[in-house]
């Protein structure tokens, strides 16, 4: 015989209808849920407030879990650290007096720089963080790219602020808790970050590909991209200000040029919050209009 | 250390361990992405369904139909889906598993295997859907080596659910 089906309860009434009301339940609140689904499109900023409440509850279970495991990886790495050690002594110390050369290099360059702009008269902004946390969790099951971030409101932290870790850009926040927030990294399907080439400035979109990768698509015509081209944000579009390290260029796909970020967000111990460049306003209608009349 | 005497026989199993321990190691593997790691891919499968879908294979009439509802909010809220992806998702997959059950009334396990790595599919790729649909947009290429990691994992969590079974009628 078959297994009795439990949807099937036999002659009991009861039964029967509480079988059928908890498909009734099950039913309208999928469609409850479609809706829910529908407000994500139409309404993106209800309902990521909506997650941000929620992801303040969870931030302190990863970030607990993070510290744990982050000194017990320490022990594996600093064991290891002894193997080989006289050989790398030797090579970072070779390293370190090259670096030592550019750092010089680079000193003389500064000043160069700094005394260009003073004639040229234009102001450099310094650029303060806002806060400095660390990216506890990311959503290792969905196809979207966030990350968990450790700071929030009550740091200071706002939609739309852009997130540098120490190589480089690694997205921007999205949502907002009270004491956490949620980065959406610039590798994401959906995040595309105005970007130029370091060497010539040639304006490029760098959009995420949802594979820890990004596509480069260049804004002029003609313009071809190389292995080993280094992007940098161009700051159009304001957000991210101008001159932070993005991607390295790897190779030439059919879609555009791929890309590496810089800042491997899985390396990442702690990021920077920044404030929203931005951009200096264009000339005034007014002003064209008039010379355009002239 | 001297037990008390406990009987072996016509014992009455805790109500809460009956009902509490299938939700609850559903709504910790959905918790599975708060492990401190940053992913750039797509590489993590999603615990809580596959759990959930162990479940039901193993105790068919564990759950009723609407269980997959509070169950799926609470894998929303950590999933990074929008909110509402995972509750509707589960419910149509507890739906499509009461047809099932009609056309099928003897199952072996690979039968099941193969339904349970069907549905894990197309939810991965209805939920590729969904969060394509508000803001992202990503190949579905991407997510081939999370579909075959959920496969694959299935009977992994089959035999961790058929353990759990037997842990909470004799707690």
């Amino acid at each position: 015989m078959a297994p009795p089906s439990p949807r099937r309860p036999g002659f009991s009434r009861r039964a029967q209808y509480g079988i059928f009301a908890s498909y009734v339940i099950a039913v309208a609140g999928a469609a409850f849920a479609l809706l829910l689904v529908l407000t994500a499109r139409f309404d993106p900023n209800g309902h990521s407030a909506l997650q941000s409440i929620l992801a303040d509850m969870t931030s302190p279970i990863s970030a607990a879990a993070r510290s744990a495991l982050a000194s017990t990886g320490d022990v594996g790495e600093s064991i290891g650290a002894y193997f080989n050690a006289a050989s790398k002594n030797k090579a970072m110390a070779k390293e370190l007096a090259a670096a030592r050369r550019k750092l010089i290099e680079a000193d003389v360059l500064r000043q160069d720089n700094s005394r260009l702009k003073q004639l040229l008269g234009l102001k450099t902004e310094t650029f303060q963080p806002i806060a400095r946390a660390a990216l506890v969790s990311s959503t290792g099951g969905s196809s979207r790219r966030y990350a968990t971030l450790s700071a929030g409101a009550s740091q200071g932290v706002a939609n739309g602020q852009p997130v540098v870790g120490p190589d480089g850009l690694v997205g921007r926040v999205v949502s907002v808790g009270r004491i956490s927030a949620r980065v959406l990294l610039i590798v994401d399907g959906g995040n595309v970050t105005p970007v130029k080439r370091t060497t010539d400035g040639a304006p490029a979109l760098a959009i995420g590909s949802g594979d820890g990768r990004l596509i480069l698509r260049p804004l002029t015509t003609g313009v071809q991209f190389k292995a080993g081209d280094v992007f940098v944000t161009s700051g159009s579009g304001g957000i991210y200000r101008p001159g932070i390290p993005v991607a390295r260029a790897i190779d030439q796909g059919r879609e555009g040029t791929k890309a590496h970020p810089l800042a491997d967000p899985a390396q990442l111990d702690y990021a920077e919050v920044e404030p929203i460049y931005q951009a200096p306003p264009p000339p005034a209608p007014s002003q064209i209009g008039e010379a355009r009349e002239d | 250390m001297a037990r008390g005497y406990e009987p072996r026989l016509n014992r009455v199993p805790s109500r809460w361990a009956l009902i509490g321990i299938p939700a609850v190691s559903v709504m910790l593997g959905s918790m599975t992405v708060l492990i401190p790691q940053i992913f750039v891919l797509p590489l993590l499968p999603p615990f809580g369904l596959l759990l959930l879908l162990a479940w039901r294979m193993i105790v068919r009439d564990l759950w009723p139909v609407w269980a997959a509802l509070p169950l799926g909010l609470f894998d929303d809220i950590f999933s990074g889906q929008p909110l509402g992806s995972a509750m509707l998702l589960w419910t149509l997959v507890f739906l499509v598993l009461d047809i099932f059950d009609r056309w099928m009334m003897w199952r072996d396990y690979r039968q099941d295997w193969v339904i349970a790595g069907t549905l894990v599919t197309v939810v991965l790729l209805l939920g590729l859907a969904i969060a394509n649909g508000s803001g992202g947009d990503t190949n579905a290429i991407i997510l081939l080596p999370q579909i075959i990691v959920s496969v694959l994992m299935f009977p992994l969590m089959v035999r961790l659910c058929a353990w759990l079974d037997v842990l909470r009628w004799t707690l």
